[in-house]
């Protein structure tokens, strides 16, 4: 499983979603590759991803793929990331 | 590992900011006057969320500025601005920005240990309004160190 967190800059924010994913996906029991990336790097960080982790900003930049996209409201409330990635994972 | 202390120059408490801009640019002021960024970071910042939008407004009240790594930057650090009046940056669900944190990193690599530090801060805390509140650098200081 593949999962990539994308932001603008690639740090700070995206680097926010990659940290509480993976405390999230560990206390689920899930095993995640977790990345943190750029949206200008998209194309080559998250071509094989299954999931992307953003801000409702970036889904029109991101458009068509095959990953999962994930908007995260408030990045530091890890219930949403919980209830939102318990979903996408069924 | 824990975030490096807040240098007291890096604190800014209840700014009048007419804008988001403003409120930016503030807490680019705060990471050049602390030395850890050269003044055109905070242009940087600005420049970030004009192309991308209000992204980084990443919880209800708090706005974490930022850029990528670059020549602006002489070394990591963290600024943080409070807001006598709330503002707008045309977020769908966090607005009104209470608190700015300007945020400057001087390489990708490694930097998650300083991110992982401000989400053990953050997450289901009150450190957000705790922040907007403080009157004073030192409680900004304890605020970070987790200490409140």
């Amino acid at each position: 499983m593949k999962i990539v967190a994308i932001c603008g800059a690639g740090i700070g924010s995206s680097g926010i979603l990659k940290v509480n994913a993976e405390r999230v996906l560990d206390r689920l029991g899930f095993e995640a590759d977790v990345t943190a990336a750029h949206v200008g790097s998209l194309a080559s960080d998250a071509a094989d991803a299954q999931i992307i982790l953003t801000s409702a900003e970036f889904v029109d930049v991101i458009g068509a793929t095959n990953a999962d996209v994930i908007v995260i409201e408030n990045y530091f409330d890890t219930d949403e990331l919980t209830r939102k990635l318990e979903a996408a994972l069924g | 590992m824990t975030l490096a202390p807040v240098a007291e120059a890096a604190i800014i408490i209840g700014a009048e900011v007419d804008d988001w801009r403003a409120a930016v640019r503030l807490a680019g002021r705060a990471l050049s006057d602390s030395g850890s960024t050269l003044p055109g970071y905070a242009d940087e910042m600005v420049r970030m969320i004009e192309q991308y939008g209000p992204y980084v407004v990443i919880a209800p009240g708090l706005a974490l500025a930022h850029a990528r790594p670059g020549p602006d930057v002489l070394s990591d650090g963290l600024a943080i601005v409070t807001l006598a009046t709330p503002v707008s940056f045309g977020h769908p669900h966090n607005d009104p920005v209470r608190v700015v944190l300007g945020l400057a990193i001087k390489s990708s690599d490694g930097h998650l240990e300083s991110v992982a530090a401000l989400a053990n801060i953050f997450n289901g805390s009150t450190a957000i309004a705790d922040l907007a509140a403080a009157e004073s650098p030192a409680e900004v200081i304890e605020i970070m160190q987790g200490k409140t």
